[in-house]
């Protein structure tokens, strides 16, 4: 039994029949992670008592007290949710002996269901980036070629996938952290409507538009783990109060008479790579195969939604990161009487942790926030940013008044190389082009692999769909999986 | 203001009242007073990383309790913003308060003039916001050198904070402002307005109007922050408008010349001293937060939060003198010791006691227990039925005021015994005339020098014969006995 | 518009960030691209259009008056920077 060609439903199977556990299982993967993970550095921390913790889910399961689709099963967060066990860092010097006193909502489910976590995946600090490059812990690198990023936020999430380092992974997406990694690395990557999963300790950058999100090879993956952390909560005010569909049967409905609607504005994009587009044309004629009816689509407001998400996510991020001060807890720093002279030691403590525990995308966002809402500019940067937001939300309402899902690339480019991009942002955030309108009007999107490019890397396609419109995007996924070139791959490394 | 002041005093004040809730705004701690440091709190109050907040309904409530019985219009819709700011008794570096929609919209407050007895002030409010209370921070005031110590106990305890317009011209009026709006509000049950615990706070905004040769100049306008008592508020008003017209004098200073400071009170030396501004308290760079959701208020709940009221003080002095013929002065010091005694006072009356009575014996008997044995209204023994009893039997003669007052302390050590029983057990009888008759022949006879001033037309000679009236029978009534002697004098002797 | 070392001084300030004068120059030249990126927004009529700052639009979410236990003060403190056992202690406030 090769354990790595297994999706992770049929792992939990296996364990449930006896054929394997999840202590076998988790030490399969905790030996990858020390063997490989040096090259690829998709983990910031691996969990000490996982086995431990597995060998106590497989004397529950084996006692019939626990069956769960997952159960048994080995998962690796994303370390901008708070866990047991392990720090939650955000891949920040501010955070990088921070033990969270309580556990995430999304994080409590899925160790209720029985799963094992193997460890915390790195990310770009506080996910605020493209490359997973600008973590306190070092670049996480792409499986596929260890020379170019495995892109981010959530790259650990999505490497350690690619690299089976684990067999399915959490995520966050703010504006394409989960879809864009998922794309540069091959792997599914899903990002749920806005309120699906409870923010409860996910560690906030932007609180409109954060959402946490699955990686998976395998569509079904995705749908069972869905289905076992989605669900209202009432920690979360903005949590959705809607029942949880069983995604498990929803990804098997035919696409018979399913509308899918091309995005005018992303396939005609003059920045979309050519072998990306081909891809989107690929998906296009198989979803025709699979019974589905193919429009074209307008969403007129798409050029603007890069400019309007970077400056409503950096307002919210510089409030949501005033509570790094020093004080409380994380990195504190006293800061020399000389930087300051005239200042109180309290205010240059608090500076001083400040500038030296944030790294410099994350105070380049504090800094763009912090001006965009301060007295003179709120009206002309933050507030008009919220009406252009409103305008895209409105495009995609009328889009989805003619069809059931869009189709369309995920990024515009493929993977680049490790360090490229990091001094020039505006080029860095151009790379979310496809991916934030679906945050900003808080929709689920899905990246779906679709393919090698002809040098060998990933070719991805993204597919987006209306609110709560989760088990339509699976059930399209799993059957464009179903075709041939659309099937899961395991990067050597 | 007896003499004319060359200057017209301008107050606001802006009062911060703590709700009284049994948990915080926005998580499930504890508001009790007086725990030990740091024990009551979670990761919300503490501003843990992925932490949020969930809105008290109980606080919500009472604010539109609150709002009402100050007149103020209730907003069908109002939200939470951010207000921005570094301390470390804040911490998540933002306030959670409302800032362009408060729950309360304008009202008002109607109160005594204290200048001038009878007539009313108005003073007009300007808003009425919910928000989060902060911690509290502990310097080494004395050298200024130690660190400071943070206990985050308060943090997250809900605030309601009225805003009035500068319509308080006089140290008096404010404090009589503050002392109606106090009563008010443990009339409502509100709040315990206990200013020792910083449940009501209050910062007053003060200037001068200075009439120069028919032009008004206003003078800089200062905020006076932790006035934590009445009398302080009075003291430091008072020093405040003596300093701002030696200032002015000193200076010539006005309004455009100077921004708003903030001082602060210090009780022991009875001065106002310039405090070190809260940094950028210019740019709070408020925000909605986008962890809470909007607030709609429906009409129903309004209705609801109406039918709580229950009748205001100044309702309530209004019928005392109206339908009880209360001395304006009676009616106050009733109302002013609290509803409970105003429901003691109306159960009496209803019993069948006079008003008047039923006033004095309240004001004077009823108070006397209640400071000597420190009680509440609902624990003295003597009820407002027996209380009616004793003054019905005070009217109808069979008892004098003292024996009355005998009767009463009786009554307060036998809490079962009635009236007649006390007066039993005090052996006290009404004396039939023919007794008392030759009683009074008896004391004429052996006092004829009493007799002979009497009719010289010394009527008080009289007086001696009570005593020893008294103490050939302790039953007799003085009144009586005066009236009788008299008559035998007069006509027989 | 152009932003200024000096605005940039400002903000930096608000934010409880302090920068090297060469670091200022850097992020006065990155701001300054990034804002002027964004005023591409100026291109779009928004007269009339109610700002967006949800994406759902889920109204008055409550909870019920009720006490639950919260940390224990050594969790509370355990992550503290510098604490004495009952309060955390910072750098006094006063210069
Ligand atoms: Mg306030
Ligand atoms: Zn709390």
């Amino acid at each position: 039994m090769n354990i790595l060609e297994l999706s992770a439903t049929q792992i939990a199977k296996k364990i449930a029949a006896g054929e394997t556990s999840s202590a076998e299982v988790t030490e399969f993967f905790l030996q990858r992670i020390e063997s490989i993970d040096s090259q690829v550095a998709a983990y910031t921390s691996v969990n000490a008592s996982a086995l431990e913790q597995a060998r106590a889910v497989d004397e529950k399961i084996q006692a019939g007290e626990l069956s769960s689709p997952l159960a048994g099963v080995p998962v690796a967060i994303k370390d901008v949710l708070c866990t047991p066990d392990m720090p939650t860092t955000c891949g920040s010097q501010m955070l990088k002996k921070f033990e969270a006193p309580y556990t995430a909502t999304s994080v409590h489910k899925l160790l209720g269901a029985g799963m094992i976590v193997l460890g915390k995946t790195n990310m770009d600090e506080f996910a605020m980036g493209g490359s997973t490059e600008t973590s306190v812990f070092g670049a996480t690198r792409n499986p596929w070629d260890l020379n170019l990023t495995a892109g981010g936020s959530s790259g650990g999430s999505a490497a350690a996938l690619a690299a089976g380092l684990a067999p399915i992974t959490i995520g966050s997406d703010t504006g394409g952290s989960v879809r864009q990694p998922a794309a540069f690395c091959g792997v599914c990557g899903l990002k749920p409507t806005y309120g699906r999963i409870s923010r409860y300790g996910l560690v906030a950058f932007a609180s409109s538009l954060d959402q946490v999100g699955c990686f998976a090879h395998h569509v079904e993956d995705l749908a069972a783990l869905m289905e076992l952390i989605s669900g209202h909560d009432p920690r979360d005010s903005t949590s959705l109060n809607a029942e949880v569909p069983e995604f498990s049967k929803a990804i098997d409905e035919s696409l018979a008479g399913l509308k899918v609607g091309i995005i005018r504005e992303h396939i005609e994009n003059s920045a979309l790579d050519s072998e990306i587009l081909g891809a989107v044309e690929k998906a296009r004629a198989s979803l025709q195969e699979l019974g589905a009816e193919i429009v074209e689509v307008k969403l007129p407001h798409t050029e603007y939604s890069v400019p309007a998400y970077y400056v409503v996510a950096p307002c919210e991020a510089s409030g949501n990161l005033s509570r790094y001060d020093g004080v409380h807890y994380g990195y504190r720093q006293l800061g020399e009487s000389g930087a300051d002279a005239s200042s109180a030691p309290l205010d240059r403590m608090i500076a001083a942790s400040r500038s030296e525990g944030f790294g410099a995308e994350v105070k380049r966002r504090i800094m763009l926030g912090t001006f965009a809402l301060s007295s003179g500019y709120y009206d002309a940067y933050y507030k008009k940013a919220l009406r252009v937001r409103r305008l895209i939300a409105e495009d995609y309402k009328s889009a989805f008044e003619k069809v059931d899902l869009l189709l369309g690339p995920t990024t515009p480019t493929l993977p680049y190389g490790l360090g490229e991009k990091l001094d020039d942002p505006v080029q860095m955030y151009l790379g979310d082009l496809f991916t934030v309108g679906a945050n900003l009007a808080g929709l689920p999107g899905l990246s779906i692999p679709a393919g090698f490019a002809a040098n060998g890397l990933p070719l991805a396609v993204q597919l987006q769909g209306p609110a709560l419109g989760e088990g339509k995007l699976m059930a399209a996924a799993s059957k464009l999986q179903g075709a041939g070139f659309f099937a899961p791959k395991i990067a050597s490394v | 203001m007896t003499e004319k002041l060359p200057y017209e005093i301008v107050v606001g004040l802006e009062v911060h009242v703590q709700l009284g809730t049994t948990t915080k705004l926005f998580c499930n701690c504890s508001t009790e007073f007086g725990a030990p440091p740091n024990t009551q709190v979670c990761p919300v109050c503490l501003g843990h990383p992925g932490a949020l907040p969930v809105m008290n309904e109980k606080a919500v409530e009472l604010a539109i309790q609150t709002g009402l019985a100050l007149n103020c219009d209730i907003a069908s819709f109002t939200k939470w913003d951010r207000k921005n700011y570094f301390y470390p008794d804040l911490p998540k570096g933002y306030q959670i308060s409302q800032f362009d929609q408060p729950i309360c919209g304008p009202g008002y407050l109607d109160f005594e003039d204290p200048e001038s007895p009878g007539d009313m002030l108005r003073v007009r409010l300007i808003r009425a916001h919910l928000e989060e209370d902060a911690g509290k921070s502990m310097h080494d005031e004395a050298a200024g050198k130690a660190d400071s110590k943070i206990d985050l106990n308060r943090t997250g305890t809900p605030l309601l904070e009225i805003v009035s317009e500068p319509d308080i011209k006089s140290a008096a009026a404010a404090r009589a402002y503050l002392t109606e709006l106090r009563l008010l509000l443990t009339y409502l049950g509100v709040s315990d307005c206990n200013m020792q615990e910083g449940s009501l706070r209050a910062d007053a905004n003060v200037n001068l109007h200075i009439d120069q040769d028919g032009e008004k100049i206003a003078t800089p306008i200062v905020e006076v922050k932790n006035l934590n008592s009445f009398r302080a508020v009075e003291r430091a008003l008072a020093y405040e408008v003596q300093r701002q017209w030696d200032d002015w004098q000193r200076t010539g200073k006005t309004i455009q010349d100077a921004p708003k400071r903030t001082f602060g009170w210090d009780d022991a030396k009875g001065v106002t001293i310039p405090q070190r501004e809260k940094e950028d308290s210019a740019d709070y760079r408020y925000f909605p937060d986008p962890d809470l959701v909007p607030l709609r208020i429906s009409s129903e709940q309004i209705e609801a939060a109406k039918s709580m009221l229950g009748e205001s003080p100044q309702a309530i002095r209004s019928r005392l003198q109206e339908a009880q013929g209360l001395k304006p002065y009676d009616a106050d010091v009733i109302v002013s010791q609290g509803r409970g005694v105003v429901e003691y006072f109306d159960q009496v009356v209803a019993s069948g006691g006079d008003p008047k009575r039923a006033s004095s014996w309240v004001q004077q008997e009823v108070l006397r227990v209640l400071n000597e044995q420190g009680q509440d209204i609902s624990q003295v023994a003597v009820g407002p039925e027996r209380l009616a009893e004793l003054i019905a039997a005070i009217d109808s003669g069979e008892l004098d005021t003292s024996k009355g007052k005998e009767v009463f302390q009786y009554l307060l050590d036998n809490v079962e015994a009635s009236v007649q029983q006390a007066k039993d057990a005090l052996g006290i009888k009404a004396v039939d005339q023919g007794e008392l008759e030759s009683l009074c022949r008896e004391l004429l006879g052996e006092n004829q020098k009493v007799v002979d001033q009497f009719k010289d037309g010394n009527t008080k000679a009289l007086g001696a014969l009570i005593g020893a009236a008294k103490k050939k029978n302790p039953n007799a009534d003085p009144r009586q006995v005066r009236e009788i002697c008299q008559r035998i004098i007069e006509q027989e002797l | 518009m152009a932003l200024s070392k000096h605005d940039v001084a400002g903000v930096a300030h608000l934010a409880r960030l302090q920068f090297a004068e060469s670091e200022l120059d850097q992020f006065t030249d990155q701001l300054g691209k990034i804002v002027s990126f964004v005023e591409k927004l100026n291109e779009v009529e928004t007269d009339g259009i109610e700002p967006m700052s949800h994406p759902l639009d889920v109204e008055t979410v409550v909870r019920a008056d009720s006490l639950q236990s919260s940390l224990g003060r050594e969790q509370a403190l355990q992550n503290a920077p510098n604490a004495d056992g009952e309060f955390f202690l910072v750098p006094p406030v006063l210069g």
